[in-house]
This record gives C-alpha cells, structure tokens and sequence, in this order.
C-alpha cells in the first residue's frame, strides 16, 4: 500500500492543532510557532499532492478508500481531482499567511490580564479549521462530506464568537454582544443549511443505496440507477440550499458582512477565502455531478441570483462605512461571479470559476490582511476614520492599493483571468447574462477606488500622522500574495493545467458541449 | 386461579403507585410509589412469564429488581443530601430546574 | 529581430519594477534610471524601424509568441507580440515623446520628494501603451488597456494630497471603466462570432459574418475608444485629469494614451470597413467631440484645461477621420502624430510657464511674458502655429487632409463632416489664438495680486505669496521643448511630401482617396479663410482690448463650457446623486428586509420558546404528568393501530 498522502495532508494539521493546544499557557510564542511550522509542512505535503498530481491520468488520483460505518455503506474514500487540488493548494497556501497574519491577535490584552484569550486556541482552531477544510475537499464519499462540512462549524464558530476584532467603537460589552450575535448568527444559518442537506443526503442513500460518489456518478451515466424528476430536483434543492448559504448567494448572504465584520481579520480571510469555497466547490462538484438534469432545470433561477449577487452585492459595498464590511460585500459580488461561472455550463465559465476560487482566496486574502494591519493601526474600522495614510505610511497604501486593484480584476493580476473567462463562459450561453454582469466590474472600480481615495489619500489625518509603515512580519505576509498575484495573472498555465481535465468530466458530467463560435459553425 | 387477576393486581398497583407519585408532597413517599410501580411492573413481567410459558419476563424482573436496587441507593442518598440543605421533605420546595 | 519586440516592454517594466520597489536608495539616481531605461526602448524602437525600412512593404511585420497565457478549453489567448507598421509608428511615438518628457521631467519634478516614484509610474504607463500597441490579439491589448488606465489614475492623483487630485484620479479610472465595458463586451462577441480574438483571424473572418454582429462589435468598440480617447459621452475625466504634473498631462493625456481608441478603431478597420452603420455613429462621435472640445477650450481661464479642451477636440478629428474608412484611417494616424509632437510640446510649453508663475494657471494672471520666457515663447509659438493649421506646419498638412477625406466621404454625410471639421478649425484657431495672446502678450497682468474668478472658486490662488518672477526653465525642460517644436515643424512635412507617410501605413490600413466633390486646392483655401477669420476673432477681442484679471460673466454659452457645457452637472445630478440614493436605500433594504427575515424569524422562534417555556415550572410532579400523559397517549395510539 502506498504512503496515504492525502489523509497525511488533512491529518498533520489536525495534529498540529493537538500539539498546539497542548503548549503550556506561558510559551506564547512557542505556540505560535509550532501552529506556524504545522501550517508549513501541511503546505509542503499539498505541494507534494501538487506534484504527484496528474493532469491527464484518471479523474480521482491519490485514492484511499477504507470502510468506515458498514451498516450504511460509509466509506473513507478519498480522492481529488483538478478542482480538489487547486483548492486543496489554496487552503494550504493560505494558512500560514493567516496565522502569521493574525500573530498578536489573541495575545491576552495588558490591561485585561485577567481575560482568556488564549493564543493557544487560537492558532489550534485555525490550524482544525484547515484539516477539516482539506478533508472536505479530498472526500469523495457523500457521508464523509458532509460530516465535514457541518464540523467545520464547531471551531469557526468559536474563532468568530471567542477572538473579536479588538478595534470597535463601541463598549467592550457592546462588542462582546455583536460579536457573539455573529457568531450565532454564521452557526444558525450554516446549521438550517446543513440540516437540510442532511435530509438530502439521506434521501440520496434512499434513492441510490450508496454514498460513494464515484459510484452514484457512474451508475447515473450508464443509466442503472434511474431517477424520478422530481426526486432529483428535490435532492438537488437540497444540497444547494446549503450550499448557497455557505457560498454565499444572495438573498442567503446576511451573515457574511456580520461574521468577517466582528472577527478578527485573519478569521474574516478564513472565513471568506477557505471556508466558503468549500460552498461553490461543492456546487460543482455534487450539484453538477449528482444531479445533471436539475442542475440544468435550475440553471435560469440560479444565474439570476447570481447576477443580483454581483450587481446587491457591489452596490452595497460602495454603500459601506465600515472597511471591513465593505470587503465582505464585494465577496458576495465575487461569490456571484464564481456561481455565475459554475452554472454557466460552459469550459471558460467553469474553469473560470474554478480559478476564480483561487484566485478571489489569494486576492481578498492580500485586501484583508493588508486592511487588518492598517485598522490594527487606528484602532477603528470605519472609513471615515482615515485619511492621507499614503503619506505616512507609502508601503501600506501600495500593498492596499495592489489587493484592491485585484479586487477589481485590473488585468495584468490573477482575478482579471477568472473573472474573464467567466464572463465569456457566460456570455458564450447566456448574452443577457454575461452583459449585465460586466456592469459589475464598473461597480468594482467604483468601491475600490472609493476605499481608497477616502482612506489613503487627502491631507494626512492628525489621527494618522504617527502611523508606522509596514513591519517585517506584515510584509511578509502581504509581498508573497502580491507577488502570487502577479505571477498567476501573467501567467496562470499551472492552475489551468491542472483544472482543465476536471472540467472536461464535469461538463461530460452534465451533457452540455460549448457553444460554437458562429464562423466555424459555418464553416 | 386465573393469571390474569395478577395482571389486575398489577394494573392496580401500578395505579396507585403513579397517582401517588402525582399527588403526594413528601419525596419519601412519592419515592415509595416510584417502587411500587416497579413491583407491579414486576408482578406484571412475571405473570406474562408464567402465560406465555418462558423465562424472558422472569429475567427483566430479576433486572429491574437490580436497577431499582441501585435507584434506592442514588434515590435515597439525594433525599437525605435535600433534606439536609432544605430541612424539608417537600418535591416542591425542589423547583429551581426553571427559568 | 522578432526577438526584441518584447524588449521594447522590458525596458520600462523593469524601470517600473526597480524604481517602485527599490525604496528610498533608489531616490538619488531614480530619474536618471527611468530615462534610460525609456531611453533604451527608443533606442530598440529605432533599431526594429531601421531594420523594417530594409525590408519590402508587404513582410514588413513581425510577429513574437512569448507563452500561452490562458488556456481553457476552446479558448486561447497568447502573450504575443506583433509589430506592423502600424505599430511601429506608435512606438517610435510612445518611446520618442516618451524618453524626451522623462528627460523634461528631472527638470520639473526635481523638487518634488516622491521624484523617484514619479519616475516609477511614467516607466509603468509607457511599459502598458506599448503593450497596448504591439499585442497582437484584443485581450493581450485589454491588458495593456487597462495598464495605461493604471498608470493615468496613479500619475493624476499624483499630489494626492489633494483631495481635487485624487478626485480626478478615481473619476478618470471610473469613466475609463465604463469604456472597459465596451471594450470586453466586444471581445466577447469576437469570441462567441469568430471563436479567437487575436488580430489576424478576426480580421481576416470579417466576411463570414453578418453585419449585425460587426455593428454590434464595432459600437462596442467605439464606446471603448469613447473612454480612452475622452470622446463624448465619455469625455468628462480629460478636464479633470490636468490635476497631475504637466508633464503627464503632456504624455498620457496629450500625445499618446489618450490617442489609443483611435489606435483600436484603425486596427480594427477590418470590423467597421464591414459595418457602415458603425462607421456613421463613429464620425458623428468625433463631429461633435471636435465642436464639444473647441468649445470648452474658448472659455477656459486655466491654460492646461484649455489645451485639454483641444486635446479632445483634436482627437475627435482624429476619430472622425477613422471613421471615414479606408479614405481616412491614413490620415488618422498622422494627425495623431503630427498632434502628439505639437500638443506635447504646448503642455511642456505651459508647464514651462507654469514653472516659472509658482505654478499659476490662470491665465488672467499671465501675459506679457514673452519677454521673460524666450525659449518658451518661441517652442509654444511654433506649436501654436502647427495646431491652427499655419501653412507648411504639420497641422496643417495633417488637419487638411482630413478636411479633404470628410468631403470626400460624399453625399450629404460628407457635406456636414466636411463643414464641421472647418468649422472646428476655426474655433481651434481661436482658441490657440486666446491662449496665446493672454499667455504671452499684453500687459503684465500678474504684477498686482489678483483674487480668484468668481467662476472658478476651485483654481487655487498662487501657492507662493506675493508676486511670482517669471524666469526661463532649465535646460533639461528647455531641451525636449526645443525637439518637439523641430516635430511640430517638419514632422507633417516630411510625411507628406510623396505621401510618404501614406505608402509606409497603406499595407496595414488600406486607403481609398474617395471621390471629392471639391478639388484638394479649394478646400485648403477655404481652411485658410477660416483660420484668418478665428485668428482675427480672437486678436480682436483678446489682443487689441486688455484682458480682465477676473473672467467677465460672460454670455450663457461661455458659462455652460467654462462648466464643461454642464455634463458634470448631469453626471452629478443623475449618477452620483442617484447612485447615492440607490446605494442608500439598498443598504437599508439588505438590514431591514433580507436581514430583517432572517432576523423576524429567530425573534419568532424566541417567542414561541419564551411561551413553551412556562410549562417547564420546576416541579417535579408536573413533569411526571406529563409523563405519563404522554405514555397514555403512546399507549392508545398503539392500541387504536392495533384495532384498526
């Protein structure tokens, strides 16, 4: 038997949160580094899933499968394909910018020695958050998922209720009282969400007397498992409730702008650039496999909330007083573009949306944390706060303006590359569509440059003056996303390489060819 | 005699039991009846043994007998450790499980 | 040679990278990094011309593939470079004008602390323009697009201290934008129509489509052109845009990247050759940006505004030619360069005497300062005699021509091109005229302090206190003054003696002469007549009379374009107010609707528990009725499926 390497990649991190957790409540920094090591060496195992990985071989590579609970036929299968890995490499990519992003921000307060706030927790909850992130996306086995898919809950709901952004303006209870209603708020909505996709899941082992997906897909594409319509479209609901809130799509979205408002920023990254991509990865991975034809039957409904999605969810962000609010508005335009992509039903819209997942990670990722280093600063996360930091403080001001120039998909930066190509994938099915949600990146322009104009420039607030630059731990977070950010959006062949050959099956998957162009058709 | 009066004989220890346990105040008491439901239950499990001509019923009973054993030792130990702190009896002197 | 095409790129790239990155060592010798390396693409610019002058007109163009930059299923988009001559006679524009401004600008910003960084985004923005011009397919010139967008938002808002300055920026990127719409929407409709869009298949697949779809292409096209190129309805940001250092004004939003949707409709000349319906929407825009322009730059006070004005009015030219087709696309082109020479030239002109009034720009607060600036006096001369078309200059060689191609567009359509474009030569050779009179002649005007037009409470009074010593600018700012006026001179000239400038770009853009209704010789005369007539205006009512130090209240038409004839208001008025509203009430919706459901049912569920939770009273006997309530209820239940 070979070296289980993906079950090694989900396992070191958990293990790593362990050993985290264990640190004595003294060895601050001890913690700290080992979650950072941890986070590290998961990186360097999913560069190895990377490497191993092969673009044209079969659809599901690196393989495990053990049983797990018999009597119901569930398994520890895994398995990734293209899509799994991208994001697999995203997550762990991600997470040691995060915790090194997020270095002092459970450090107990001086002036509150008394209050719990233990670094140790922190950094182990993070470091759970991504095991069961990346378990998710290797699960090939419906049970598996989405036990992981509603666990991943447990410790996000504590990062969100348990670790505040300490820059409030209100009261230290006032804080504590959003701050926990946030929390409850992400569990219920995600909780109804997964409850309902029990059901679903549990309806599917009715219907199809398996949970290995594999299994289901083939014996749906050869026609030995039959499924009544509306037995499918229910199931299909199912599942993509729950995925739309998780995603989130609008009306679904309420609890994304609380959630990444009251946490602290490298959870608000966790939040927004890992965990919600499990949302859209799912959609395209269970919605569009397991139920082709509803995914088709709810196509024109589900483009459409993706479309309110892009244009609600810019035009609130130009709408926002608060920084971080305002970023989490524009995810909720970027989540409509990824969802736009997926269920366009066309190879540029779907590997454009896979991209997108990437690519909207590493971009809010570079916003956001750069946005948390400028607020850690002032102590305040309203806009109207800031002025003229350019001034004082010209290597902040660069790096901010870089993640919001990705944000608005300038080209030449990796979000310009998705969010293209989903544009045509889109427009290639749906003209209407694709020319409505071009307006979107006007709007984008529109809250970005207004971000920053009002933050950045202007003459330098008294509140600003004495604002120190960038650190050396701050820089070393934000150069290595801005720098990836370049790369990928130069030069983006490794990921597509990688996500084409998914695609492809997954397009087989739903019986959907591209369009032709009009002159070769004529031809 | 007929086994089925034993099942009457049940039944209606049973009945005083649980009404004692409704009605009286006293948590000796309504722990007494709490035991005579289980002796009927008893009464009832051995009688259905004798019917049907096997030992299934024969055997819970000798279980019951042993959980209610058990139940007299945690039961009891709570009653006195309430009466000490409360020096009261009373279940409804009990009745902070609210909000 | 193809090898060096991606050199031209690499220079001003890796200026941009060291300077932007390298920090405060770098600030030293920034500047002179920056023009060498600008200097280097000129230098690999004139190589690649020399070499293609080598050569026979029809292999003239070469062609570089660098890698594959996004490959999606059925879908490919290249990193490639392709270099006709079309392009070559950008980027001998773009790295010339260039390397010369970088050199003006060690001389203007030498005060300047953020120099270096100054340097930085001019090396970035000529590393975009010339992607812009030498890629060889839609997306690859989107890149370099937008980069240009980049680069014009970070060089306007280069003061952003000001807030007017980084207002300026963010309304130039925002209107660029909406542009960008069109520019995507049209690749997309390439790609679902043709299936690529790179140059060379599209353009030759022009036939094997319908109309409607190149029309559709073509507008989509022209409202990105519109962007770029401040044509009306998108022209509002260029007056803003004069809030970043002169010489930016003098490269970006003079001689080159506002010039890139003309670029775009001649080198998709293939699409509106085929779409006539596009073609007509194309000269109208440019007609009546050419009078819109004009307009706007008569009743300017602030100099660099009033060139901006020209500016837009120049390039409608330039658009109204390229809409012509074939008879005008030539033309197009070589008014573009003959333009960047002359209106580079004038901006440094009036940068030079920005310079040297402490950064005034009132006009009223000029004159007579030909005594003072000599060099200046001189260079902006010469570009004002090229602008207004003074027989022999380049103006007038270029500006004629296109004249003549609008005639001879025929029928009633060429009558009413033809008249405009006269027309707007005499309201350019007006307002060249009122510049320059109220700059260079007349009396002293800025010896008394003066306060601020009541028209314009906006225009900062003198940064400096007390009265500013005019003086002549250095050498380094003197130099590129002196080539771009040699431009000026001879660059239409010399294109257009043998036509030469015709045969070097026929192979690329094709040309038709047209049938004039009247002869070459008559519209000339008639160019002059009108050109005497606004010379004449302009010396009668701002050369014989003084000149008020405060701007008079003027007729409604002089007020509507000093407001840049009222579309700021209308843009305030219906986007930003509305937008304002919108986003307003939006917000109020998502908290009190969207998250008001969400919301209204958790308090509903805590209602409903707040009742249920007055059953749980504490006592244990209650519990125990309930109990064995519920086991009766278990127990009749079975019973009665039993019966039944």
């Amino acid at each position: 038997m070979s070296f289980p390497l993906l079950t090694a990649t989900a396992a070191l991190p958990a293990v790593g949160a362990i050993v985290t957790a264990a640190v004595p409540a003294g060895r601050r920094t001890a913690a700290k580094w080992t979650a950072l090591l941890f986070s590290l060496g998961t990186l360097v195992l999913a560069g190895l899933v990377f490497a191993r990985f092969e673009p044209g071989g079969d659809r599901y590579q690196l393989t495990e499968s053990h049983p797990w609970i018999a009597d119901f036929g569930v398994r520890y299968d895994l398995g990734v394909d293209g899509i799994g890995v991208a994001l697999l490499g995203l997550t762990a990519l991600l997470i040691p910018f995060v915790l090194l992003a997020g270095w002092h921000d459970a450090d107990p307060l001086e002036t509150h020695s008394s209050r719990w706030r233990p670094t140790q927790g922190f950094f182990a909850l993070i470091l759970m958050v991504e095991a069961m992130v990346i378990l998710s996306f290797e699960a090939t086995d419906v049970f598996l998922f989405y036990i992981l898919f509603e666990a991943m809950l447990i410790p996000m709901y504590f990062l969100i209720g348990g670790f505040g952004d300490r820059a409030h303006a209100g009261s230290e209870e006032n804080a504590a009282a959003q701050r926990s209603y946030a929390a409850v708020k992400f569990l219920l909505y995600n909780l109804a969400g997964g409850l309902i996709m029990l059901a679903a899941v549990i309806g599917l082992y009715v219907v199809a007397g398996s949970f290995s997906l594999s299994e289901i897909a083939e014996a749906r594409a050869n026609g030995s498992l039959e499924m009544a319509g509306s037995t499918e479209k229910w199931l299909f609901l199912g599942f993509f409730f729950a995925f739309a809130v998780k995603a989130p799509l609008w009306p679904l979205h309420t609890w994304l702008p609380n959630a990444m408002g009251e946490a602290t920023t490298p959870v608000a990254v966790l939040i927004t650039a890992v965990v919600d991509k499990v949302g859209t990865f799912a959609m395209l991975r269970y919605c569009l496999q397991l139920f082709p034809e509803a995914s088709k039957w709810a196509t024109p409904v589900i483009l459409v909330l993706a479309l309110v999605s892009i244009i609600y969810g810019a035009l609130l962000a130009v709408g926002q007083r608060d920084i971080k609010r305002l970023i989490a508005y524009a995810s909720i335009s970027h989540f409509g573009f990824i969802v736009l992509g997926i269920f366009a039903m066309t190879s540029q819209g779907q590997s454009g949306a896979t991209l997108y997942m990437v690519n909207h990670g590493i971009s809010t990722a570079a916003l956001m944390l750069v946005a948390g280093f400028l607020i850690t600063r002032r102590g305040s996360r309203l806009i109207a706060d800031y002025g003229g930091v350019q001034k004082v403080a010209p290597v902040l001001a660069g790096t901010f303006l870089i993640g919001g120039l990705a944000t608005l998909s300038l080209p030449g930066l990796a979000p310009f590359v998705s969010e293209f190509l989903v544009l045509v994938g889109a427009f290639s099915a749906y003209p209407v569509v694709g020319i409505v949600a071009t307006v979107g990146i006007v709007l984008a322009a529109l809250y970005v440059l207004v971000l920053y104009q009002r933050t950045m420039t202007g003459p330098v607030r008294e509140s600003v003056r004495a604002m120190p630059d960038l650190r050396v731990r701050e820089l070393a977070v934000a150069l290595p996303l801005i720098a990836l950010l370049i790369f990928l959006g130069v030069f983006p062949k490794p990921v597509t390489d990688v996500v084409n050959p998914a695609v492809q099956h997954t397009m087989q998957d739903v019986q959907k060819k591209d369009p032709q162009p009009e002159v070769e058709a004529a031809k | 005699m007929n086994p089925v009066n034993y099942l009457y004989l049940a039944a209606l220890l049973f009945t005083i039991g649980a009404s004692g346990v409704l009605i009286r105040r006293n948590a000796i008491v309504v722990f007494m009846c709490i035991e005579l439901m289980l002796n009927a239950c008893n009464l009832a499990l051995v009688s259905f043994s004798r019917m049907h001509g096997n030992l299934d019923g024969q055997i819970l009973a000798f279980f019951t007998m042993v959980v209610a054993a058990a139940e007299v030792v945690v039961g009891l130990a709570i009653i006195v450790s309430l009466f000490r702190s409360r020096h009261s009896a009373s279940v409804d002197d009990a009745s902070l499980m609210k909000l | 040679m193809e090898n060096l095409i991606a050199l031209l790129v690499a220079a001003p790239l890796l200026g941009a990278a060291v300077l932007l990155c390298g920090g405060r060592r770098l600030d030293r010798s920034g500047h002179w990094i920056g023009t060498v390396l600008a200097a280097a693409s000129f230098v690999v610019g004139a190589v690649l011309f020399t070499d293609m002058l080598g050569k026979g007109a029809e292999d003239r163009a070469l062609h570089q593939k660098l890698f594959s930059w996004i490959p999606v299923e059925g879908f490919q988009a290249d990193v490639a470079f392709q270099l006709d001559q079309l392009s070559m006679t950008f980027v001998l524009l773009i790295t010339g004008v260039g390397t010369l401004i970088h050199i003006y600008s060690i001389g203007y910003m030498e005060h300047d602390e953020r120099r270096r960084r100054f340097f930085g985004y001019l090396n970035l923005f000529l590393a975009a323009m010339l992607i812009l011009v030498i890629a060889d397919n839609y997306l690859l010139l989107y890149v370099g697009w937008e980069g240009v967008g980049l680069a014009s938002y970070l060089l306007i808002g280069f003061w952003q201290h000001k807030p007017s300055a980084a207002t300026a920026a963010k309304k130039a990127f925002l209107v660029n934008r909406v542009g960008d719409i069109g520019l995507s929407i049209a690749i997309m409709l390439m790609f679902t129509t043709f299936g690529t869009f790179a140059f060379g298949p599209v353009l030759e697949a022009t036939g094997d489509t319908s109309e409607g779809k190149l029309t559709a292409i073509g507008l989509m096209l022209l409202l990105a052109a519109c962007g770029k190129s401040a044509q009306v309805p998108l022209q509002s940001w260029l007056g803003d845009a004069m809030e970043g250092p002169t010489p930016v004004s003098a490269l970006i939003h003079a001689a080159t990247m506002v010039t890139a949707g003309v670029y775009l409709i001649v080198r998709s000349g293939a699409i509106f050759n085929a779409a006539p319906d596009a073609q007509l929407v194309v000269t109208i825009v440019g007609a009546v940006t050419l009078l819109f322009g004009a307009i706007v730059g008569c009743a300017k006070d602030d100099i660099k505004k009033a060139l901006a004005g020209s500016t837009m009015s120049q390039i409608g030219y330039m658009i109204l030619a390229a809409g012509l087709g074939p008879i005008g696309y030539v033309f197009a082109i070589m008014h573009l360069v003959t333009h960047g020479f002359f209106k580079a030239g004038l901006f440094l002109g009036a940068g030079s005497v920005m310079h040297g009034m402490n950064d005034e720009v009132d006009m009223r607060r000029y004159g007579g300062l030909r005594k003072y600036m000599p060099v200046t006096f001189v260079t902006f001369g010469l570009g004002y005699l090229a602008i207004i078309g003074f027989p022999g200059l380049s103006g007038f060689f270029s500006k004629d021509k296109i004249i003549e191609a609008a005639f001879a567009k025929g029928g009633t359509e060429g009558w009413i091109l033809g008249s405009v474009a006269l027309l707007g030569a005499a309201i350019t050779a007006f307002y060249m005229t009122r510049v320059m009179l109220m700059t260079f002649f007349g009396e002293e005007r800025w010896r008394h302090a003066a306060t601020p037009s009541p028209d314009e409470p906006d225009v900062e009074p003198a940064a400096a206190t007390g009265e500013p010593h005019p003086h002549e600018s250095p050498k380094s700012m003197t130099i590129p003054m002196i080539v771009l006026a040699f431009g000026s001179v001879f660059a239409g000239g010399l294109f257009s003696v043998g036509d030469r400038f015709l045969h070097w770009l026929e192979p690329v853009t094709g040309h038709d002469h047209g049938h004039a209704p009247v002869s070459a010789t008559t519209v000339t005369a008639a160019t002059m007549v009108v050109l005497v007539i606004g010379v004449a205006v302009a010396w009668a009512m701002y050369g014989r009379k003084p000149v008020p130090a405060v701007a008079p209240r003027g007729s409604l038409l002089t007020r509507a374009a000093r407001r840049d004839l009222l579309q700021d208001d209308f843009n305030h008025v219906v986007l930003v107010r509305g937008g304002e509203h919108l986003t307003r009430s939006l917000v109020y919706v998502d908290h009190t609707l969207v998250d008001g459901v969400v919301n209204g049912t958790a308090a509903s569920m805590g209602g409903l528990s707040g009742r249920l939770r007055k059953l749980q009273n504490g006592y244990a006997r209650s519990y125990a009725v309930s109990m064995f309530g519920g086991t009766a209820v278990l127990i009749a239940a079975t019973l009665l499926m039993r019966a039944v």
